[in-house]
């Protein structure tokens, strides 16, 4: 079992002729999603790589059927991508684009109100649901099925922590990234909420980072709701406040968003916090008896 | 982005806010005749990004022209120190003199984004000239607040809750009116990701003006903010972060001697974390990109390198969707070239990689010519920098 995404997946990729957007097509498609073509607008008509393309959003779901999109729209032009998809209807929207103007997400996220989408990310590697479908640009190989679900503010880190479940013979039902970001489509908890309704979903491991208060917020539905134990991880413990670690939402502003603050309020939730990024994998491997 | 007080109070007068009046100089020479205009009394500022410019002895009153060009003489070229500097200080290459107000009071008002409500959000206080986090520790309950619609801006009603809740009426009360408006747009019309006036003064008149006044912007946006863009000055950024963002690094310099170079932003600092852990200090944060190319790895050597607090490299590349071996050949590839630059890594460098084709990529280095210590897994590669350290 899964969350989000699986066999039924019928995703699209917007920006499907620029070079990534291409480039991670195929890559969905090798790992065995179901890719049915794609959006660049001026394009419609053409074919890239056996992938159909369409101009608009709007039309590849009528004529496909799609129920996810990926996107790979320039900064620019990503927050009328995000918003295009979502008037269409698209059930999963997953903005891969990093660099989007707060202001641009803050509408965005004024625009999604009241319709049904979903948008994870921006600024995140995607999610993969082992063996079934990736949305994302995550390697596959990595990964493998199984009963642990992964959730992360994080690229690289969230492939750390895959790595070592993976090499502790633990799999994945599904590893979603949420994005860097300080305004995003998914939060932690809608993430939590469907891990804890996915029976197969034994343990979950939750990487946070430093900025905003999301892994708090996380904590207190974790405390109150999830009986699967919780493996955390909070990256950033040693940055200087002020300063912004990469990602546009790692930041200590103010004295707040510390990673001491989040790593206590989600001990006090029950959630089994590792200092080392290198223990991530072993400790849930001890959490479930392993 | 940050910029300097008086380009920000230039910002806030064209969206209608009322600021002192001020010219900004570079030669203390030209402070007297300023000065004379203004009566013969002014304010010298000393121009700085940094936060704290009073405390340290950047702010200073001038009661005549010829203690204007003293003062501005002794502020202009100063290292000056506040909490915001590290002790090193900032040098001042540039005072504000301003006009000297009469203040009766002083009060604070600020716009930034509330990442839980995904708003921005406006705060308004009596404690101006005060920290707001101190404010907000000390006394929650006397930060006004509201929450900025995105599509609509701030609305009239939510401006007169602010001056009324500031505790001001008639013709008082509308200037606060104003400038909580125009504060608000340029929030909204320049990308900023912080404006704040600290503090935002009446006087003896009940006239409202800026009296300080801060700008922080969204870099993200600065595509499309191109009049805002050419206010960057190179001279308060840290000279190897500028080039580093001239290379497409992300890279911000710290105080220890393991200087890292680490593909992805949360694994950099997962990083820095576990090299804490095993007893040592990074020197940086450094994210190389998530391909992590031969061209951003020896720009990040080079960087890296310059620190002279440096006594080891530790890399930490997770190969996702780049190839480990690739990588690999990139690192050997950019050591070569720093050796025939005739500037070689004369440091231990461990290298931890991971992912895809990692077999190969280890095989790749122990050929090289360069002795790597090679490790596996995060926390080997911590130990193993650590320990190199001593040696």
């Amino acid at each position: 079992m899964s969350i989000l995404v699986g066999e039924s997946t019928r995703l699209i990729v917007q920006g499907i002729t620029g070079r990534e957007g291409l480039f991670h097509a195929m890559g969905c498609r090798e790992y065995g999603t179901e890719v049915v073509g794609g959006v660049t607008p001026g394009k419609g008509g053409s074919t890239v790589e056996g992938f159909p393309v369409w101009d608009s959003v709007e039309r590849a779901r009528r004529v496909s059927g799609c129920n996810a999109t990926l996107i790979f729209v320039p900064p620019p032009f990503a927050a009328d991508a995000i918003m295009e998809a979502a008037d269409a209807g698209v059930e999963l929207i997953v903005c891969i684009t990093e660099g989007i103007p707060v202001q641009d997400m803050v509408r965005v996220k004024a625009f999604l109100r009241g319709r049904d989408s979903r948008l994870l990310g921006p600024n995140c590697p995607g999610l993969i649901s082992p063996g079934q479908a990736k949305v994302g640009i995550m390697p596959g190989h990595i990964h493998e099925p199984g009963n642990v679900g992964v959730i992360s503010r994080s690229g690289t880190l969230t492939y750390e922590a895959v790595w070592q479940l993976t090499n502790e013979g633990l799999g994945q039902t599904t590893c979603v990234g949420i994005g860097g970001d300080p305004v995003n489509g998914t939060s932690f908890i809608d993430v939590l909420e469907l891990f804890a309704g996915d029976d197969s979903t034994e343990a979950v491991v939750l990487i946070g980072e430093i900025g905003g208060t999301a892994e708090e917020e996380a904590a207190a539905w974790i405390g109150e709701h999830l009986d699967v134990p919780v493996v955390g991880f909070i990256a950033g413990a040693t940055a200087p406040p002020g300063r912004r670690m990469g990602h546009a939402g790692a930041i200590v502003a103010g004295g707040k968003g510390t990673a001491a603050e989040k790593k206590a309020a989600l001990a006090a939730a029950g959630v089994l916090v590792v200092d080392s990024p290198a223990e991530m994998g072993a400790r849930v491997s001890e959490a479930l008896g392993g | 982005m940050k910029i300097h007080e008086f380009q920000a109070k230039g910002i806030l007068r064209r969206f209608g806010a009322a600021v002192p009046q001020g010219k900004v100089i570079d030669d203390p020479a030209q402070a007297g005749p300023i000065c004379e205009d203004f009566g013969g009394r002014c304010v010298v500022k000393a121009q700085i990004h940094a936060g704290g410019r009073g405390k340290g002895g950047g702010v200073k009153v001038a009661s005549s022209p010829s203690e204007a060009e003293r003062l501005a003489g002794e502020i202009l070229g100063m290292q000056l120190v506040t909490h915001q500097t590290g002790p090193e200080g900032q040098q001042v290459r540039q005072v504000l003199i301003e006009e000297a107000l009469e203040i009766d009071r002083e009060l604070y008002l600020g716009v930034t984004l509330d990442r839980a409500a995904e708003r921005p959000l406006l705060m308004a206080s009596r404690a101006g000239g005060m920290d707001i986090e101190e404010v907000a520790q000390s006394d929650p309950d006397a930060i006004l607040r509201e929450l900025i619609d995105p599509l609509l801006g701030v609305l009239p009603f939510q401006c007169r809750r602010i001056a009324s809740g500031l505790g001001f009426e008639g013709g008082t009360a509308r200037q606060i009116q104003s400038i909580v408006s125009s504060v608000v747009a340029a929030y909204l019309e320049t990308d900023a990701s912080l404006v704040e006036i600290n503090p935002l003064m009446v006087d003896s008149k009940g006239d409202v003006y800026a009296l300080d006044a801060k700008m922080n912007f969204d870099d993200n946006a600065l595509f499309r903010r191109r009049d805002i863009a050419e206010l960057r000055d190179v001279h308060e950024e840290n000279p190897l972060e500028v080039e580093a963002s001239e290379h497409g690094i992300s890279y911000i310099k710290l105080d220890g001697s393991i200087g890292c170079m680490v593909n992805g932003a949360g694994l950099a600092m997962a990083t820095m974390d576990i090299i804490k852990l095993y007893g040592a200090e990074p020197a940086n944060f450094l994210d190389v990109g998530g391909s992590a190319s031969q061209e951003a790895v020896a720009s990040a050597f080079r960087i890296i390198l310059s620190d002279p607090a440096v006594k080891a490299v530790l890399i930490n590349i997770f190969g996702g969707i780049a190839r480990t071996d690739r990588i690999a050949r990139g690192v050997v590839a950019a050591i070569d070239e720093l050796a025939a630059e005739g500037t070689p890594v004369e440091v231990p460098v461990v290298v931890r990689l991971e992912g895809t084709n990692v077999e190969e990529g280890r095989e790749v280095l122990e050929r090289a010519d360069f002795d790597f210590l090679v490790a596996d897994g995060m926390a080997t590669a911590a130990e193993r920098a650590v320990e190199a350290l001593g040696g």
